[in-house]
């Protein structure tokens, strides 16, 4: 058993990398491509917690979760970037706060 | 201290992981923060593989570093993007960013300190292989149908990506309905004032 590896070591290494994120959120919050990709490290952040809670709790059924959530993901990326490059052709931007058509 | 190898190699790539987040986040190009999510999401795959999850490793590398992330570098060089018009406040909100980093962080690893639940330290090692029980869980009762729903979901993200993006061939032969429908007469119609000639034989009259 190592010392170093467990359940609240790797826990604490999903919340960081969860923080992580949030704050590249807020700090890029004009690139839409930055957001999508914080939103990317999320979901890994989240991943590595029930990778983790798998292997010490000893269940499967943690890892077939994260399956799903790579396919939700890897549909969300695919949408997402679409709306971006049609989001492009049409403003010719992608600065979120110049989108802002709905506004009257 | 004297570690094993185990958590030796846990440790730098943790850290590691931790370095690529913090520059997805920091860097000044989006083709450079492409690359070190690119990075994030080799380093998360060696944990897992540390964490005795084989196959979902393999999956982030092919699925994640071999088509999410080809799709993002495409997609960000395809796009001619003034960086600096999009880096404007990064300074201005780093104080915030900062701030909020080392409190979600902070509320996060203090309320799943081990007194909240029961740690089994025992690891686990699973009688099966990974591959095996991942396919043994997914295809029976209950998980078949979330399965296929799987595929159904990403048959529709497939079509709603061709939908938007798709322009068509230039030459095509197809009817622009709007088009049609805002041409005016004058679009259309052209008098041309033509002088009449006279007939053959006869005198012009004017």
């Amino acid at each position: 058993m190592s010392p170093v590896v467990n359940l609240p070591s790797c826990l604490a290494l999903g919340a960081l990398v969860f923080s992580i994120g949030i704050a590249g959120i807020m700090l890029n919050r004009k690139n839409l491509i930055l957001l999508l990709m914080c939103i990317e490290l999320m979901l890994l952040a989240v991943n590595i917690n029930f990778i983790a809670i798998s292997h010490f709790l000893g269940s499967i059924y943690e890892q077939i979760f994260v399956f799903f959530i790579l396919t939700v993901a890897a549909a969300e990326a695919a949408i997402g970037l679409a709306i971006l490059v049609v989001l492009f052709r049409a403003k010719h931007t992608i600065n979120v706060q110049k989108l802002d058509d709905l506004k009257g | 201290m004297f570690l094993e190898p185990y958590s030796l190699l846990f440790i730098v790539f943790a850290a590691l992981l931790v370095f690529a987040a913090v520059m997805v986040v920091c860097s000044r190009n989006p083709v450079t923060s492409a690359l070190y999510l690119v990075y994030a999401f080799f380093n998360a795959a060696i944990l897992w593989m540390l964490l005795y999850a084989e196959f979902l490793s393999l999956v982030l590398i092919f699925v994640y570093v071999g088509a999410v992330m080809t799709l993002f570098l495409f997609v960000v060089m395809m796009l001619n993007i003034d960086v600096a018009v999009l880096r404007q406040g990064f300074v201005r909100y780093l104080p915030l960013g900062v701030l909020v980093l080392a409190l979600m962080a902070g509320i996060m690893i203090v309320a799943i300190r081990p007194l909240h639940y029961v740690t089994s330290n025992s690891v686990s090692l699973m009688q099966a292989n990974n591959i095996h029980s991942i396919g043994i869980a997914l295809f029976d009762r209950q998980m078949v149908y979330p399965f296929e729903l799987a595929g159904v979901l990403l048959l529709a993200a497939i079509l709603s990506a061709i939908m938007l993006t798709h322009r068509g061939r230039p030459s095509r032969k197809v009817q622009d309905i709007n088009a049609q429908l805002a041409a005016s007469k004058a679009d259309r119609l052209t008098i041309v004032n033509i002088p009449s000639k006279a007939a053959p034989g006869e005198e012009p009259s004017v």
